[in-house]
């Protein structure tokens, strides 16, 4: 970085620090930080906008995530006015969350290309950065869609009642015949406040708003925000419990990750391993809930460590149903790769390259499976993954078949990963108190979820509340990558492209 | 395909005797109906109703709990000074009425008596109750252990239930979330296009009463507020047996009445 530009604050994972040691500056430089970090391979985990000390401003944060060197850098500047300039013409991973700001906040971003609503809803301070009309309602999805135009070009609108069990959303497809030239993706419709809610927190209600920010990854985020309160109240929990919430969060990843290559033979028509799948899912969720009574986590994780120990019967009655689970999981699975009618389904379908995946700013498995080392497990390490390890499972062709393989090391490792925690699970007390929030303070906390980078970030006013909470499900960073990997493909395919991502929407609408 | 033949008799046969034989086994932590053993509260306390995150024990109306609101988390039992609450094994908590979801602190069970459609919606759905399902603004956890009753394990297939993907196909709704504004019109339309006569299942604290996102500006407080609801499954989210207990009830499958959980008082 050029030596007369001004640094950016060094933090590390699950770290708080005086809001008070985050420069602020210009937003010139801001920016020009944020397209310094990215040129240097760092990504940019969340840029979002909060309260300033300047009336009438608005102030934005960014956090970014250095993989090599294993640190978080942050900054913060001031934008007077009811517009910044947009850096997504530069740099696409910022690209939603510049119309998160906008929306939030009410502020333009000048030169974005693609400039709409993320979860039609009105905005925190009145003012539209669209000029809509207060009393004018505001419609999810409605407004213009990218269009081809020309001879036997056809659109395909799809949502938001899908013909599955399965969240809202609004896919639009440019089509010609058979062949998606372009696919859009309108989401908002599970947006439910909760960021707004959580301001002023923590209270009785924060932690089933972690808990439900996306139901099926309870323990990422459940755990994520413990880990922001434990920083911010300088609470150290124990080994035990830094263990268990390990244990939790490979058994969500084993659950869902077996799910998912379950639902994606089923929408290739292969039915034993939908069938198979969709059981020996079931039988993963039911080991969560031999830790806590819920399928979903709910009630395991609390700041301070566990709401529930796990006693030695337990840890045995789980290891054993651990060596039945694995046991079937990789019959049913292994069925997968030795049949030919699925691979020739899976390969060259939904390709997401190398680079895009990295100009898109995408995470987790999803990254991986296009050759992406990133892993937060490894690269920002907290709690139990600071001292037990699990290898980065990567896959290079980026396509369903790339994105099911990824998913299938990650299934080997994490039941490796339980079987020697539960072997040695460490002494110490499941939960220890947490005193109240340091104040005027900034922290920020980074978990692998089974879909990617789980990143929250608190800022703490003078009484140690929550003046801004800000919440980057890892689907946030994803979505665009579906759309990416519909292009050139066959509209048929969409189910299963979908799938091999399969994404949060309530984690992106929150 | 002899991998395939040989994987299927790995895999053995799945499918539970439940309801002709007992449940599946729930795990000994699994916390079903919430049960206050009142003589225990020390005068004027109110540490349970200001734990609770969503007002399912109001200090206004000492003595009930509102099921509907209840997201089953340990907040009441964990604040209590005198140990006072406990959650009982009782998994069927389903309920045709919103008011019988608002039920003594002290009870065991739920009543359940008057679950089933009346007798010529159990002779129309009684042996094929199609459903689209509505997800409106929840955090999928519903959804996902709604799926669950399609897999193997459970097969909601045998009794006639099923899952379809057009409106136009179906007998009535399940709904999860607290439905959101973005989503009341989809949902509205989507009840609009299922013939009469047509039921709505709401499933979740969400879909019941908002569950945690209860007063929120952006939700609607449940289904009800846009579609009259047929059937209530408390939980956050329910057990897949909660569920599949409240559509074997609502069909007439399972018969009515009482149902003292052993051991519990």
């Amino acid at each position: 970085m050029n030596a007369s530009r001004p640094d950016l604050a060094t933090l590390t994972n699950g770290q708080a620090v005086k809001r008070s040691e985050l420069p602020v500056f210009s937003p010139d430089a801001f920016g020009q930080a944020l397209l310094d970090g990215v040129a240097a391979r760092q990504r940019v985990s969340a840029l979002f906008g909060a309260p300033s000390p300047i009336p009438g401003a608005t102030r934005l944060y960014a956090v970014l995530a250095d993989d090599e060197q294993n640190l978080l850098f942050a900054a913060a500047t001031d934008i007077e006015g009811g517009e910044f300039q947009s850096l997504t013409p530069r740099c696409p991973q910022v690209h939603l969350f510049e119309r998160e700001i906008a929306e939030q906040f009410g502020l333009r971003p000048v030169g974005h290309p693609w400039f709409k609503p993320v979860r039609y809803c009105r905005s925190w301070t009145g003012r539209d950065a669209w000029s809509r009309p207060s009393g004018q309602q505001i419609l999810p999805a409605v407004g213009d869609f990218y269009r081809v135009e020309g001879e036997q070009v056809h659109e395909v609108a799809v949502g938001p009642v899908h013909a599955g069990v399965i969240e809202p959303g609004h896919f639009r497809f440019q089509c010609h015949g058979e062949k998606v030239f372009h696919l859009e993706i309108a989401l908002g419709f599970q947006h439910r406040g909760v960021e707004a809610a959580l301001i002023g927190g923590p209270a009785a209600r924060t932690i089933p708003y972690a808990e439900t920010l996306s139901g099926d990854s309870t323990v990422a985020h459940a755990t994520t925000y413990s880990h922001v309160v434990e920083a911010l109240a300088g609470c150290q929990t124990s080994a035990r419990a830094q263990a268990v919430r390990g244990i939790a969060l490979e058994l969500e990843r084993l659950a869902n990750h077996i799910g998912d290559l379950g639902a994606l033979a089923g929408d290739v028509g292969f039915l034993p391993t939908a069938s198979f799948c969709g059981r020996i899912r079931g039988d993963f969720l039911n080991m969560t809930a031999l830790l806590c009574g819920s399928r979903f986590g709910r009630g395991l994780i609390r700041p301070g460590g566990l709401g529930f120990d796990a006693d030695a019967d337990r840890i045995a009655e789980l290891g054993r149903r651990l060596d039945a689970g694995e046991k079937d999981a990789t019959v049913a699975i292994q069925l997968l790769w030795n049949t030919q009618s699925v691979m020739a389904r899976f390969e060259d379908v939904g390709p997401l390259p190398r680079a895009v995946a990295a100009e898109l700013g995408i995470v987790g498995p999803a990254a991986r499976a296009s050759g992406l080392e990133r892993d937060i497990r490894r690269d920002q390490p907290s709690g139990i993954f600071c001292f037990s390890h699990i290898p980065v499972s990567t896959c290079e062709s980026g396509d369903v078949f790339s994105r099911a393989f990824v998913r299938w090391l990650e299934i080997q490792h994490g039941i490796g990963f339980i079987r020697d925690q539960l072997r040695s699970l460490p002494s110490g007390a499941p939960r220890v108190p947490v005193k109240a929030l340091a104040p005027d303070s900034f922290a920020v906390a980074l978990n692998e979820g089974w879909r990617g980078e789980v990143c929250h970030v608190a800022l703490t006013d003078a009484q140690g509340r929550f003046a801004r909470y800000k919440v980057v499900d890892p689907s946030f960073h994803n979505w665009p990558a579906l759309a990416y990997s519909l292009r050139n493909q066959e509209i048929s395919d969409f189910p299963i492209c979908n799938k091999s991502f399969n994404l949060s929407y309530c984690g992106h609408d929150l | 395909m002899i991998k395939i033949i040989l994987a299927r008799l790995q895999q053995k046969h799945r499918t539970m005797k439940y309801p002709d034989g007992a449940p599946p086994p729930l795990p000994d932590r699994f916390r079903g109906r919430p049960v206050i053993d009142s003589a225990k509260c020390p005068a004027g306390c109110r540490a349970c109703a200001d734990a609770c995150p969503t007002g399912a024990l109001s200090p206004q109306d000492a003595g009930l709990i509102d099921l509907g609101k209840c997201l089953f988390c340990t907040e009441c039992s964990n604040a209590c000074p005198r140990q006072a609450i406990t959650y009982s094994g009782n998994y069927q908590l389903a309920a045709r009425n919103r008011s019988d979801l608002i039920v003594a602190r002290e009870r065991q069970a739920v009543e359940v008596a008057g679950a089933a459609l009346d007798a010529k919606l159990r002779r129309l759905l009684g042996r094929s109750l199609k459903l689209r399902q509505v997800s409106a603004g929840g955090c999928n956890a519903c959804e996902a252990d709604t799926n669950v009753l399609g897999t193997v394990g459970w097969d909601l297939g045998r009794f006639g239930i099923q899952f379809v993907a057009s409106p136009r196909h179906a007998d009535g709704l399940l709904v999860t979330g607290p439905v959101s504004q973005n989503m009341a019109l989809a949902l509205k339309k989507t009840y609009d296009a299922v013939s009469d006569p047509r039921i709505v299942i709401a499933v979740g604290a969400c879909a019941i009463s908002g569950g945690p996102y209860i007063g929120h500006a952006e939700v609607n407080n449940g289904a009800a507020a846009v579609v009259p609801v047929d059937i209530y499954v408390p939980g956050c989210p329910p057990n897949p047996l909660t569920i599949l207990d409240g559509l074997l009830r609502l069909i007439g499958r399972i018969e009515d009445g009482k149902r003292e959980i052993p051991g519990t008082k």
